[in-house]
């Protein structure tokens, strides 16, 4: 199918693009790269009067370290993401979470912002920010304000941004010492959403005790989910008394919203779930061990 | 609604047109530059068979607004071929690997595979399946075509050193 006539803003700063959206209300939408926004117009589950393309500005793409963290402009490609040496060696999660968004294809128009924005709970960037306390840097007619992660995502492609903000860039920190990350996924094909998925990073002390520890969920609830009592519970013990499965059922005891569809009921979810961050603790402690 | 002018490169050449700003960069191609070899399959970004290069990059045509695209350099099907009709060498990989039955997601294949050995002139086995796994076939199957892929490399392989 065809999207509905939409009438077209092509604005040439993060600030114009705000005050576009202050002026035209709800019926407008941001246009980034499109990759979610365009099936949903063609497949007419959405429509708007006005589209407000944020793809031409300038000043929302870059990758840069700033003091402890990592800056990426919320207009940067997927594709850049997964080419940045910086992204590598800086937040190793986001690089090796990056991948697994769609295929190449999606990767080079689809963007960081536009996928935490759109606030998929079954994404990957959205699950790296909160598991990370990534802050989204936002702007409006009002000015620029900064939403922790753990603020932002509401519910169901709902976050806490206001019809007139606009995301400009999300900062993530960057862990020094003994880190290791991984990222594990379970889909019916490779590319598609996972059924269940988990993002985690682990850093230890110089006696292999866990000193940190974060656990982001994919697809386990109305919104990219964060296991922070398992997180709570496994800091400061010895990683060798930490077993995997220990953590799967942990990072899954609290979750109270698990979907359940004709791909799997919230029962098989949650056993998948255990099962990719079982996965998913032994890939990135076994780094953070052994680099 | 109001049109907007675009003006971008296809295959080299300048086209200048009035676009209605729902119209996708895939029924731009079609539809004003008559370039039908870029096929329409599911129009919501899952077969690939709409996948054209924007500056150089493989995306699904169907998922871009040809205003988006204003003042890129777009390369369709039409364009992968030399002037005078020699096949690129993935093309001609499909034909000697029975890469093709029916034709349809052809063109999508060719162009998504043209763009991923530019990136990654001697991949892997699982880089090559990753690398289709955003390409639908319903035909031929996907044998013909992993040959295709690896013999594409190949034989750039061998036009290198040659």
């Amino acid at each position: 199918m065809k999207p509905a006539p939409f009438e077209y803003h092509a604005p040439a700063t993060a600030a114009d693009a705000a005050a576009l959206l202050a002026q035209l209300g709800d019926g407008a939408k941001v246009l980034a790269g499109g990759q979610s926004l365009v099936p949903m117009l063609s497949l007419r589950l959405a429509f708007f009067d006005h589209l407000v393309d944020i793809g031409r500005i300038e000043e929302l793409k870059g990758i840069e370290r700033r003091d402890g963290s990592l800056w990426v402009g919320a207009g940067t490609t997927d594709a850049a993401v997964e080419a940045s040496a910086e992204v590598a060696s800086a937040v190793p999660l986001l690089a090796k979470a990056t991948p697994l968004i769609g295929h190449f294809q999606i990767r080079s128009r689809g963007t960081l912002g536009g996928s935490i924005a759109h606030a998929d709970p079954a994404a990957e960037y959205p699950a790296v920010a909160l598991a990370l306390d990534a802050s989204m840097e936002v702007v409006s007619p009002r000015g620029r304000r900064t939403i922790a992660a753990s603020e932002f995502f509401a519910g169901l492609w709902t976050t806490t941004l206001e019809p007139d903000e606009i995301l400009v860039g999300v900062s993530f920190p960057v862990w020094g010492g003994r880190s290791g990350f991984a990222v594990e996924e379970f889909a019916r094909r490779h590319g598609d959403f996972a059924i269940a998925g988990a993002v985690i990073g682990v850093e230890l002390d110089d006696d292999d005790r866990i000193r940190r520890s974060a656990i982001g969920l994919i697809g386990l609830g109305s919104t990219p989910e964060r296991a922070a009592e398992a997180e709570a519970e496994l800091a400061g013990r010895k990683l060798a008394e930490v077993g995997p499965e220990e953590v799967g059922r942990r990072a899954m005891a609290t979750l109270e919203s698990i979907p359940s569809d004709l791909h799997g009921s919230a029962e098989y979810r949650r056993r998948v779930g255990a099962a990719m961050v079982a996965r998913a603790w032994t890939t990135a402690s076994e780094e953070a061990l052994h680099g | 609604m109001g049109d907007v002018s675009v003006e971008l490169s296809v295959n080299g050449q300048r086209r200048k047109a009035s676009v209605e700003p729902r119209m996708t960069l895939a029924d731009f191609l079609r539809e004003q530059c008559r370039l039908t070899g870029t096929h329409l399959g599911c129009e919501h970004g899952v077969c690939g068979a709409c996948t054209v290069l924007v500056d150089g990059a493989a995306v699904r045509s169907c998922l871009v607004f040809a205003v988006q695209v204003d003042g890129s350099e777009i390369t369709t099907i039409e364009g992968i071929a030399s002037p005078d009709g020699e096949l690129s060498p993935v093309q001609s990989a499909f034909r000697d690997c029975h890469g093709l039955q029916c034709g349809f997601c052809t063109p999508g294949f060719v162009v998504s595979v043209t763009a991923f050995l530019r990136e990654n002139p001697d991949p892997s086995e699982q880089e090559i399946r990753e690398a289709l796994s955003g390409n639908l076939c319903r035909c031929t199957g996907y044998q013909g075509i992993l040959e295709a892929v690896r013999e594409a490399a190949a034989a750039a392989r061998r036009g290198a050193l040659s």
